[in-house]
C-alpha cells in the first residue's frame, strides 16, 4: 500500500496557526499565577490574531485548493479573514475593564474567542458541505460558552441557552438541507456541485431545491436575518456586553461571507431559485430592524435590532448576486456587499467601544436614558457616539451612507427597484431612533453622570473607527480595492 | 447461507423484542438493560453485513459508556414512575400523528420500491471489494482524505471540554484537599508539644 501523499498545509497556515497558538495561550493560562493570568492571555490572544493577519495576506492573487477540495484560500477568503480578526482582537481589548468590572475574569474568555475565530476562518475558507458544517459548529461552540460566561447572572445564562436551543436547531436544518443536497447531487464537493448545477443549466431536482432552501434557513439563522431573527435581541441584551460587542460584528460577517461563497459558488448557477427568498428575508429584516428598534429602551437591545436591519441591507448585495447569467451584475452585487460589511466592522466596533464606557460608579448601565446629557458631562464621547449614529443612520457623508449607496446602486442596477425603495424607506425609519439617541445626548436633562476616564486601548479604538468612519469618503480606496480582489477570486475561476 | 439467515432473523428479532420492552417496562433500569440488550443484537447485525468495526464500536461507546451513564442516571434520578404515566393521555394524540406520519412515509416507500421497477438500483450503497479490514479502510481514510475533519472536530471536542469547565466548576476555597508535599516537609516541631509529665500527679 502506497503512503498517501501529505496535503499541501500552506495555504491552511492561518488556521494551523491559530489553533496551535489556542493550545498553547490555554497552557499559558493555566500555568502563569492565577492574579493576573487573565490580562496575560487577552494580550497574548490579541497578539495572536494580529500576527494571523499577515499570515492570511500570503495570499496575493488566485485561488489555491488543498485538504482534497476542502479548503480554499482565495483573496475573497483573505478580505473577510482580515475583518473578522480585526474585530476579533478588538472585542478582546474591549472585555478587559468589563470582565474586572463584573468580576468574571477567567483567562478561557479570550481563548474561546480564539477558537471562535478559528471557526469562522475554517468557514470562510470552506469548500466542501461537510468543513463549512464543522467551521460552524467550532465557532457556534465557542460562541455559546461564552454568551453565557457570565454565569451566575441569570440574564447571561438565559442568552446562552436560548442561544444554544435555537443554535442548535438552525445547525439541524443546515445539516437536513445538505443531505438532501448530497443525496440530490451525489456530492458534498463545493467545486463539483458548481460543475453539476452548471451542466444541468438550471434544470435540477425538486430534492436539490428543498436542500438549498433549508441550508438558506440555517444561514439566516447564523446573520439573524428575518424570519430567523427572534433570539437576537434576548441574546444581545443577556451576554456581557464585548461579548455582544463580538457577537454583532465577527460571526456576521464571517456567516454573511459563508452565505456569498455557498450562494455565488455551488449554487450560482441556480439564482433563479434562491434570488426571491434572499429578496424576501432581505426586505423583512430592513422593516423588522426599523419598526421593532424604535420602542426599545436598552442600547444593548437596540443595537440588536439595528444589526437585523443592517444584515437587510447587506442581504441586497446577495439578492444582487442571485440574477444568474450576468457576471458583472453579480461580482457588482458581491462587491457592494463586502464594501457595506467592512463599514458596518467599523460602525459597529465604535458604536459598543462607547457602549462599554457607559459606566456609573463603577457599574455598567445599558439604559438608552443613562445617556442622557452626556454632551454636558463627556463631550468628546457624546461627538463621537454621535458620528457613529450618524453613520448608522446612513447621514452623508459619513461612511454609513456610502456602504448603503453602494448596495442601493447595485439594487437600481439589476432592476430590483422595490427592493432599493424599501431600503431607503426602511433607513428613514431607522434614522429616527439612531438619531434619538443623539437627541438624548444633547437635549435632555442629564440624570447622573456617567464616569469619566477611558482607557487608552478604548480611546485608541474610538479615534481610529471614527476616523475610518468620517474620512472614508475621502480615502475609500484601500476597502474598495480589497472588496474587487476580494469579488473577483468569487466570479474568475 | 441457511446459518447467515437464521442468524439475522435471531438477531433482528431480539433486537426489535429488546426495543419494545425499553419502552414497556415498569421498571426504568430494566429497560436500560433491554437497551444494553438490543445494542449487542445491533452488533450482530453489523457483523453479519462484514461492518465489524461499527459493530465493535457499537458495543465499546454504547454498552461501554452510554448505556452505563444511562444506568447511573436512572438509578439516581429517582423516577416516580405513576408521575411519568400520568401524561400519557395527554400526549396521546400527538403521539399517535406522528407515528401516523411515520407509518405513511414508510408507505410511500415502499410503495414506490413496488411501484417504479428500476427504483431499488437508488438503494444499493456504492460497495467497493476491497482486501483490507474495515479498521484499515477507515483508518486509511479519516487519516488522508478526511485529515481536516477529524482534527477539526477535535478542535470541536476541544472546545466542549473547555466549555464544560468553564461553565460548571467553581473554586471551592472552604474545602480540604490534600497536599503530600505540605505532609512530607511537615515538622514534628510545628504542631506537637511534649510535656513532661511528672509521674502520679496525673494530665
Amino acid at each position: 500500500m502506497p503512503l498517501a501523499t501529505l496535503p499541501t498545509l500552506t495555504p491552511a497556515l492561518p488556521e494551523i496557526f491559530l489553533a496551535i497558538a489556542s493550545m498553547l495561550l490555554l497552557m499559558l493560562g493555566v500555568f502563569s499565577s492565577e492574579e493576573n493570568n487573565t490580562r496575560t492571555v487577552s494580550y497574548a490572544s490579541v497578539l495572536v490574531l494580529i500576527v494571523a493577519i499577515p499570515f492570511v495576506g500570503l495570499v496575493t492573487e488566485g485561488r489555491t485548493v488543498t485538504f482534497g477540495g476542502a479548503f480554499v484560500t482565495d483573496t475573497f477568503a483573505v478580505y473577510i479573514k482580515a475583518l473578522v480578526l480585526v474585530s476579533a482582537a478588538t472585542a478582546i481589548i474591549m472585555s478587559k475593564d468589563y470582565l474586572k468590572i463584573q468580576g468574571i475574569e477567567r483567562f478561557e474568555f479570550p481563548v474561546l474567542i480564539v477558537l471562535a475565530t478559528l471557526g469562522m476562518m475554517m468557514m470562510i475558507s470552506a469548500n466542501d458541505l461537510i468543513a463549512l458544517y464543522l467551521g460552524l459548529e467550532l465557532q457556534s461552540l465557542s460562541l455559546y460558552v461564552i454568551a453565557s460566561f457570565q454565569r451566575d447572572s441569570a440574564r447571561s445564562a438565559e442568552a446562552g441557552l436560548k442561544y444554544f436551543v435555537l443554535g442548535a436547531l438552525a445547525s439541524g436544518l443546515l445539516l437536513y438541507g445538505m443531505s438532501m443536497i448530497y443525496g440530490f447531487a451525489g456530492t458534498t464537493s463545493f467545486d463539483t456541485l458548481a460543475n453539476i448545477f452548471h451542466d444541468a443549466h438550471g434544470h435540477v431536482s425538486v430534492g436539490v431545491i428543498v436542500g438549498i432552501v433549508f441550508m438558506l434557513a440555517g444561514l439566516a439563522f447564523k446573520v439573524s436575518a428575518v424570519p430567523f431573527h427572534m433570539w437576537t435581541p434576548d441574546v444581545y441584551e443577556g451576554a456581557p456586553t464585548p461579548v455582544t460587542a463580538l457577537f454583532a460584528v465577527a460571526p456576521k460577517i464571517a456567516a454573511m461571507g459563508l452565505f456569498i461563497r455557498v450562494m455565488v459558488g455551488p449554487f450560482g448557477e441556480l439564482g433563479a431559485q434562491w434570488q426571491q427568498i434572499i429578496i424576501f428575508i432581505s426586505v423583512a429584516s430592513m422593516l423588522l430592524g426599523a419598526f421593532a428598534a424604535i420602542n426599545q429602551t436598552n442600547i444593548k437591545r437596540l443595537m440588536a435590532y439595528s444589526s437585523i436591519g443592517h444584515m437587510g441591507y447587506a442581504l441586497i448585495g446577495l439578492a444582487v448576486a442571485g440574477t444568474a447569467g450576468d457576471a458583472a451584475l453579480q461580482a457588482l452585487g458581491v462587491q457592494s456587499m463586502l464594501i457595506y460589511l467592512g463599514i458596518y466592522m467599523f460602525m459597529n466596533i465604535g458604536t459598543f467601544a462607547c457602549i462599554l464606557l457607559m459606566k456609573r460608579d463603577g457599574r455598567m448601565v445599558e439604559g438608552i436614558d443613562d445617556l442622557a446629557g452626556l454632551s454636558k458631562s463627556n463631550p468628546g464621547l457624546a461627538m463621537i457616539l454621535s458620528i457613529f449614529m450618524f453613520s448608522m443612520a446612513g447621514i452623508p457623508p459619513l461612511a454609513g451612507f456610502l456602504g448603503k449607496l453602494y448596495v442601493f446602486q447595485a439594487a437600481i442596477q439589476a432592476e430590483l427597484y422595490a427592493l432599493a425603495v424599501i431600503g431607503v424607506l426602511a433607513s428613514v425609519v431607522g434614522a429616527y431612533y439612531y438619531i434619538r439617541i443623539i437627541k438624548v445626548m444633547y437635549f435632555d436633562d442629564p440624570v447622573d453622570e456617567l464616569d469619566r476616564g477611558i482607557s487608552l486601548e478604548m480611546k485608541a479604538i474610538l479615534v481610529v473607527t471614527g476616523v475610518v468612519i468620517v474620512f472614508f469618503v475621502f480615502y475609500p480606496v484601500p476597502l474598495l480595492t480589497g472588496a474587487e480582489s476580494a469579488t473577483a477570486a468569487l466570479f474568475h475561476k | 447461507m441457511i446459518i447467515q439467515g437464521l442468524a439475522f432473523y435471531m438477531f433482528a428479532a431480539i433486537t426489535v423484542a429488546a426495543g419494545v420492552m425499553v419502552i414497556s417496562a415498569r421498571n426504568p433500569v430494566h429497560s436500560v438493560l433491554f437497551l444494553i440488550l438490543a445494542f449487542f443484537n445491533s452488533a450482530g447485525l453489523f457483523v453479519l453485513m462484514g461492518a465489524e468495526f461499527l459493530a465493535m464500536i457499537l458495543v465499546v461507546v454504547y454498552v461501554g459508556a452510554v448505556a452505563v451513564l444511562f444506568m447511573f442516571v436512572v438509578m439516581m434520578l429517582d423516577i416516580s414512575l405513576a408521575e411519568m404515566r400520568a401524561g400519557f393521555l395527554q400526549y396521546l394524540p400527538l403521539g399517535a400523528m406522528i407515528g401516523f406520519v411515520l407509518v405513511m412515509e414508510l408507505g410511500i416507500i415502499g410503495g414506490s420500491w413496488v411501484i417504479a421497477d428500476n427504483v431499488d438500483k437508488n438503494f444499493v450503497a456504492p460497495i467497493v471489494a476491497m482486501k483490507t479490514t474495515n479498521t484499515e479502510a477507515l483508518g486509511n481514510m479519516l487519516y488522508t482524505h478526511y485529515v481536516y475533519y477529524f482534527q477539526a472536530a477535535g478542535m470541536i471536542l476541544l472546545v466542549a471540554m473547555i466549555g464544560a469547565i468553564v461553565l460548571t466548576h467553581r473554586k471551592r476555597p472552604d474545602a480540604r484537599k490534600q497536599n503530600i508535599g505540605d505532609q512530607v516537609s511537615r515538622h514534628p516541631s510545628d504542631t506537637l508539644e511534649i510535656k513532661k509529665v511528672s509521674s502520679g500527679s496525673g494530665v
